[in-house]
């Protein structure tokens, strides 16, 4: 009977809801009542965090000489073109057959076990992609800026398996930021735990928090001078492989304006939860949560404007890897739709499926050329703050309308794990909403 | 080198056309919304403008005329073009922000011009050049499917005599030449399909009407009669030889020279609106922060978001066709693909504009309502959405126009 709910199953309901929310029930709308039980709550879900004890690497403080090593801008040739250099055309090669040969096989096992085999793993230090944002003078890869190469790189490992591409490339985030953004100090202290004999496990861009609507220029947590230190507090929701991670690069308002900290796993005060989502599986994402954590105030990577161009990099970091994605749909569908018949014909006879797949191309290929202006006006030294909102705006509209036409041009056959569609789907999802994780 | 800006060598052709748009096109621009049928005549200098960006080398070619087809380069040739096609769509896209009725009005860069450049042998290139091409291939019966043209070409001697009905054929009036499409044998199919350049003032080519338009109406839309209209037979397009094979395809490859262009100016209207809109909201608080999220912002600016990212999108598969073109490499998919994506936005954009702008957007005081009027043919002249989309899907399908109809 509509409408009628029995009294039986309003308190059920009521404490199917309180399992959830225990501010639902009437018995805790005596205030004093309600703060304990939400102690109580708060400890428990701490107890869900565990203190970083992974994080045993000590991070010796060095000094550079001289100033930092920056990435030299890419000379532009003043014409309107659309093909790779020798370098770049390389790099892509070996990310892609590294995904053809590797990360998509491997993406349905690491979904499931939510993270990188060993042998993925393994491979992706050898191939020293989380390099290719650090010059070769700071024993890089990188011989000048290179948002290009990373977007082509990202493009093809996502092409592969888009959450393998994230576990592996968010530590390359790190490297990035500080290649970019780091002074020689920092430079010296921390990129030889990226490019020596004994390389980080992992390190993580942490910018994204909890809260619906987050502005990463308004980020929640905040960081607070005390005499030589800087003091942060707040919560980093869906961090890149943030057990394993030994160094962590946060978001935190400093002054009222939002700064990048360096932050080291070991630091008294940071915890870790796991923090599972529909998608991204293989990265294995948990939740960041710093209580008075203290880092030297030279622990300040870059300036305001140096996070600003954080935040526009990781979003093209991502429209990269929605392309990569969205290829992988776009050349599954195209065969999909010949070999399958219905009514007594491939269903790619019909116009209401054959238009589909159309429409995914033209995206896709709009999608990509936004993504390639802005790495480029990026490499040029030139302001690309548009541009990047530009190839956001378009990941964040037809990334999730692909993924959702992936799983909807296989009808039963989408939906259910013996195709990769299900998986592209959600992650697909992540690549117009989160912010961080991922840098070129 | 991976690089989308506009080439250095074209910026002041670009510049040239923009002026041209602000402070020629624009003051006329409801003038002749309003006199439909009247020929704007203050085209005819820009027309001789446009003539000598053509000629002076220096921009490559500015009009319709310039678009044409390079031939593939050997392996070694590795320098990379920014030709005719690439300056062509730019020059456009400016006028056409200016004015798309005027953009088609402009003497001697009707999309005839550009079927000749791209079908044409030498010979006739030298004799038509100069001329003004208007293009006939629409009959009352067959729209779209062009293949089901009933127009006949019948040889006699030297000459065909041509029989039949066209109609929306754009700058039809005023145009010095009309290239007409015909079968050579009907029982042949589409292979059988050929071109003829015919002289307007052919006494066979009998104007029948001009077209009452919900936009672009300061460009004529004709209507013709083809009564035993006796045509040199040097003036067929291309080869006159029915071939198994290639054909029709022949005919249709002008549209990969074609739809770049009307890409272009679907872009260029597109463009004109979101200018106009964002410096409508800006008087009234709203601009787009390129930083935040669109939904920690307005919902006006979230929405010029959108409409801005479709534009660059559709602008840069715009610009990689003309890009493809200039550089011998086959672009019928990706010139449909931009098509596809510059006229359904230049439809949506024009017509959320008018919406963003309430009674300012839709009164007659601006011209958002009218951009919004024009806007609707870009999206189905020189093939519809739907049309784009089917050439598409075939190519990304592999399947022949009998399997996926």
């Amino acid at each position: 009977m509509r409408g009628r709910v029995s009294t039986a199953s309003t308190l059920q309901r009521l404490g199917l809801r309180a399992v959830g929310r225990l501010g639902g029930l009437r018995a805790l709308a005596d205030p004093e009542r309600r703060r304990a039980v939400e102690g109580l709550l708060r400890r428990g879900a701490q107890a869900g965090y565990s203190a970083q004890v992974a994080a045993g690497r000590a991070f010796v403080k060095r000094h550079g000489s001289g100033g930092p090593a920056r990435p030299s801008p890419a000379p532009r040739g003043g014409i309107f073109d659309l093909t790779p250099t020798e370098d770049q055309a390389m790099l892509r090669d070996a990310a892609a057959a590294f995904a053809d040969g590797v990360l998509r096989e491997a993406g349905r096992e690491a979904d499931d076990s939510r993270g990188i085999p060993a042998a993925v793993a393994e491979a992706a230090a050898e191939l020293g992609l989380t390099l290719i944002g650090v010059p070769a003078a700071l024993d890089g890869i990188a011989e000048e800026a290179s948002a290009v190469t990373g977007a082509l790189v990202l493009e093809e490992l996502a092409r592969g398996d888009l959450s393998l591409a994230v576990a592996i490339m968010g530590t390359a985030s790190v490297a990035t930021a500080i290649a970019l953004y780091g002074s020689a100090d920092q430079q010296a202290t921390y990129l030889p735990h990226f490019t020596g004999e004994a390389p980080v496990r992992a390190a993580a861009l942490a910018l994204q928090e909890p809260q619906p609507l987050f502005d990463p220029l308004a980020p929640r947590t905040v960081a607070v001078r005390d005499g030589e230190h800087l003091v942060l507090d707040g919560t980093k929701a869906l961090v890149a492989r943030a057990v394993d991670a030994e160094l962590f690069v946060v978001s935190a308002l400093l002054d009222g304006e939002a700064r990048l900290v360096i932050v080291e796993a070991s630091s008294t005060g940071l915890m870790v939860e796991d923090d599972p989502a529909m998608g991204l599986r293989a990265a294995h994402t948990g939740r960041l949560r710093l209580e008075s954590v203290r880092v030297p105030a030279g622990n300040l990577l870059g300036s305001a404007a140096d996070h600003l161009d954080a935040i526009r990099r990781s979003r093209l970091a991502w429209a990269a890897l929605a392309v990569g994605t969205s290829q992988a749909v776009l050349d599954q569908v195209r065969d999909y739709v010949v070999e399958r018949t219905a009514f007594g014909e491939p269903i790619g006879h019909r116009q209401a499926v054959a238009f589909t797949v159309a429409d995914i191309a033209i995206e896709l290929d709009g999608l990509r050329l936004a993504t390639w202006r802005a790495a480029a006006r990026l490499d040029a030294g030139k302001d690309a703050a548009e541009e990047v909102a530009i190839a956001r705006e378009l990941t964040r509209a037809y990334a999730v309308q692909i993924g959702s036409h992936a799983v909807q041009l296989l009808g039963g056959h989408g939906f259910v794990k013996e195709f990769d569609n299900e998986r592209w789907y959600r992650d697909l999802r992540a690549t117009g909403a989160l912010e961080g994780m991922v840098l070129i | 080198m991976i690089d989308l800006e506009v080439p250095r060598r074209l910026r002041p052709l670009v510049e040239s056309a923009a002026a041209m748009a602000d402070e020629v096109f624009r003051p006329i621009s409801r003038k002749y919304d309003r006199a439909e049928h009247t020929c704007p005549t203050e085209l005819d200098v820009m027309a001789a403008l446009i003539d000598g960006m053509g000629r002076s080398g220096a921009s490559g070619g500015a009009g319709a005329t310039g678009a044409a087809k390079e031939s593939p380069k050997s392996s070694q040739d590795k320098g990379i073009r920014n030709g005719a096609n690439l300056s062509s769509v730019l020059s456009i896209l400016e006028t056409s922000r200016g004015d798309v009725g005027l953009t088609l009005s402009l003497p001697r860069q009707g999309l005839g011009n550009a079927a000749i450049a791209a079908v044409a042998n030498e010979e006739q290139k030298l004799r038509y050049a100069g001329r003004w091409a208007a293009m006939a291939i629409t009959e009352p019966s067959a729209g779209s499917d062009s293949g089901a043209i009933r127009t006949t070409a019948v040889r006699d001697g030297d000459e065909y005599v041509l029989n039949g009905e066209k109609i929306y054929v754009t700058a039809g009036e005023r145009a010095e030449l009309v290239v007409v499409w015909a079968t050579l044998d009907r029982s042949l199919g589409k292979r059988a399909i050929k071109s003829f350049v015919v002289e307007r003032s052919n006494p066979g080519l009998r104007l029948v009407r001009l077209e009452h338009k919900l936009g672009i109406r300061a460009s004529d839309t004709a209507a013709f009669v083809l009564e035993d209209c006796r045509v040199p037979a040097r003036d067929l397009l291309g080869d006159p030889e029915i071939s198994t094979a290639g054909g029709f395809g022949g005919a249709m490859q002008t549209f990969d020279n074609t739809r770049p262009l009307v890409a272009a100016m679907a872009l260029g209207l597109t463009r004109a609106c979101l200018d106009l809109t964002r410096e409508l909201l800006a008087a009234e608080g709203v601009e787009i922060d390129w930083d935040r999220p669109g939904a920690v912002q307005s919902a006006a600016a979230a929405r010029l978001l959108q409409l801005e990212a479709d534009y660059a999108s559709a602008r840069l598969l715009t610009l990689r066709a003309a890009w493809m073109a200039d550089n011998g490499i086959p672009n019928s998919m990706e010139a449909s693909m931009a098509k596809a994506k510059a006229g359904r936005t230049c439809v949506t954009v024009a017509l959320a504009c008018v919406e963003l702008c309430g009674a300012t957007g839709y009164a007659e005081r601006e011209l958002l309502e009218k951009w919004a009027r024009d806007a609707k043919i870009l999206d189905i002249f020189e093939g519809t959405q739907q049309i784009q989309l089917l050439v598409v899907a075939r190519r990304l399908l592999g399947l022949t126009s009998a399997q996926l109809t």
